[in-house]
C-alpha cells in the first residue's frame, strides 16, 4: 500500500494508560518516537494532559504478537464445546438456595 | 484460470456481504478485520483530512498567541492549540491502522494533494476572531464529531470520543471571549460583531455540500462511516447556535434567518457555494500561506527529529557497550 520510504520513520509505540490504581492499563492510542524513553514522555504530553493517568506503558508495535481476526473461529473453537466450564451447566435444586 | 477468477469473485462478494451484515448489526470494524477496498480508501481519505484539519487548525490561532490580551488568555490559547496538535496525533495514529504511513500522509498534505477543512484558509483579523473560532468553528466541528463517535470503524470512533471530551473546553472558552467582548465597550462589541459577520457562513460551509450534491454520502451512510447527513448536521448547528448569538446581543449575518414554529427549527438563507468551491480549490485568502507555514514547520523541525534519533542511537550503543 505504501510507496514512500517509511524506513526513516521513527518506530511506532502503542500506548497503555492506567487511569487510577486498581484498574487495568488500557490501550489509548499510539505514537512515533525515536526510543522508548521519548515515547514515554511524548505519551505523557499527549495522552495525559488532563490527569488521565497514574501509570503509562509504551510498547513497540513491532514487538507485539497478536491473534489474526481471520482465524476467529478456528483459534477459539477448542473452548466452544466445553459448556461444563459454565456454572449454568449444572442443575442445582432450588431448595439448596443460592450457590 | 477462469475458474479461479470466478471463485475469487464469489468469495469477495461473500466477504462483502458478511461485512455489510456486521455493519448492519452495529458490530464495529477493527483494523485487522476484512474490509472492502472502498471502505478502507474512504476512511483513509476522510480520517487523514480530519487529521490535517486539526494540525492546520493550529495556524490561524498561533497568530494570536503573542497578541492575546492577558496572560490568562495566552495560557488558555496555548492549551487549546496543544489540544489541536494532540487531536491531529489521535487521528493520524488511527488512520495508520488502515495501512497508510505517517510520512505518506504528511507528504499528501504538504504537496497539496490532500485537503483539510477550508475554514482554516480564512484569516484571523481581530481578537474576537479567536472567540468566534472557538464558539462557531469548534462548535460546528463538535456537531460533526459527536455524530462520528458512532462511526463503524472502531479506531476512528474511539478517537472521536476522546476529541469530543476535549473540544467542549474549546467552544466554551470561545463563547466566553465573545461574551466579554459583546458586553465590553462599543468598539469591543463592534469587533465581536465583525468576527461573527466573517465566520458565520464559513462555519456553515464546514458541513460540506448539500446532501443532494454530496456524491459520497449514500455509500458512507450505508457503511455507517457517516451517521447523519451534512444538511441535518448543519441544521442542528444553526438551531443550537442562533439562541447563543441572541444571548450575546449579536446579529447573525443572514436576513432570511427566521424561527419556523411548524418545524420547531430555523429557516435560513443560502450558502455562497461559489465561495465554498473557490476556497476548496485553493483560492481562499490564506491557502498558500497556511500550506507554506506547515511545510516550513515540518522542515524546520527536521533537526529535532535528527537529534532525537542520534540520541536514541547513542543510548542504544552505550547500553550495548555496558552489557558487553
Amino acid at each position: 500500500m505504501t510507496n514512500s520510504d517509511t524506513s526513516a520513520e521513527f518506530p511506532l509505540y502503542e500506548v497503555f494508560i492506567r487511569s487510577k490504581n486498581g484498574l487495568h492499563h488500557k490501550h489509548v492510542g499510539s505514537l512515533h518516537a525515536a526510543d522508548g524513553e521519548m515515547a514515554l514522555t511524548n505519551a505523557r504530553d499527549v495522552y495525559t494532559r488532563r490527569s488521565e493517568g497514574v501509570s503509562i506503558w509504551v510498547v513497540k508495535a513491532s514487538d507485539m504478537v497478536s491473534s489474526n481476526p481471520d482465524d476467529r473461529g478456528a483459534f477459539y473453537d477448542p473452548n466452544d464445546d466445553k459448556m461444563y466450564r459454565h456454572p449454568t451447566f449444572y442443575n442445582i435444586p432450588d431448595e439448596v438456595g443460592h450457590m | 484460470m477462469d475458474a479461479i477468477k470466478t471463485v475469487d469473485a464469489s468469495t469477495e462478494e461473500e466477504l462483502e456481504q458478511a461485512f455489510q451484515e456486521k455493519i448492519d448489526a452495529e458490530t464495529k470494524i477493527e483494523p485487522r478485520d476484512w474490509m472492502p477496498a472502498g471502505y478502507r480508501k474512504t476512511l483513509i481519505r476522510q480520517m487523514s483530512q480530519h487529521a490535517h484539519s486539526e494540525v492546520v487548525g493550529m495556524l490561524p490561532e498561533g497568530n494570536w498567541l503573542t497578541r492575546a490580551p492577558s496572560l490568562k488568555r495566552k495560557a488558555i490559547l496555548m492549551a487549546k492549540i496543544q489540544d489541536e496538535g494532540g487531536h491531529g496525533l489521535y487521528l493520524y495514529s488511527a488512520t495508520e491502522t488502515l495501512g497508510i504511513s505517517r510520512d505518506e500522509m504528511y507528504e499528501q498534505l504538504h504537496s497539496g494533494k490532500a485537503k483539510y477543512s477550508s475554514i482554516f484558509n480564512y484569516p484571523t483579523l481581530n481578537w474576537a476572531d479567536i472567540g468566534a473560532i472557538g464558539w462557531l468553528v469548534d462548535g460546528a466541528a463538535i456537531t460533526n464529531q459527536i455524530a462520528l463517535c458512532r462511526c463503524s470503524y472502531g479506531p476512528y470512533a474511539r478517537a472521536m470520543v476522546k476529541v469530543c471530551k476535549e473540544e467542549s473546553f474549546h467552544q466554551r472558552q470561545g463563547y466566553e471571549i465573545m461574551m466579554v467582548m459583546a458586553q465590553g465597550t462599543p468598539e469591543q462589541k463592534a469587533m465581536a460583531q465583525d468576527a461573527i459577520n466573517r465566520w458565520w457562513w464559513p462555519s456553515l460551509m464546514m458541513f460540506g455540500p448539500h446532501d443532494a450534491d454530496s456524491n459520497r454520502t449514500t455509500q458512507s451512510m450505508t457503511w455507517k462511516i457517516k451517521r447523519t447527513s451534512n444538511d441535518e448536521l448543519r441544521q442542528r448547528f444553526v438551531d443550537a447556535t442562533v439562541p447563543q448569538a441572541q444571548y450575546l446581543g449579536l446579529d447573525v449575518p443572514d436576513d432570511k434567518l427566521a424561527w419556523n414554529e411548524d418545524k420547531k427549527s430555523y429557516d435560513w438563507g443560502e450558502i455562497d457555494w461559489d465561495e465554498f468551491r473557490d476556497v476548496v480549490a485553493g483560492n481562499g485568502l490564506c491557502n498558500r500561506e497556511r500550506l507554506q507555514t506547515r511545510r516550513d514547520a515540518h522542515d524546520g523541525g527536521k533537526w529535532v527529529r535528527d537529534a532525537a534519533l542520534a540520541y536514541a542511537t547513542k543510548q542504544k550503543k552505550r547500553a550495548a557497550e555496558r552489557a558487553a
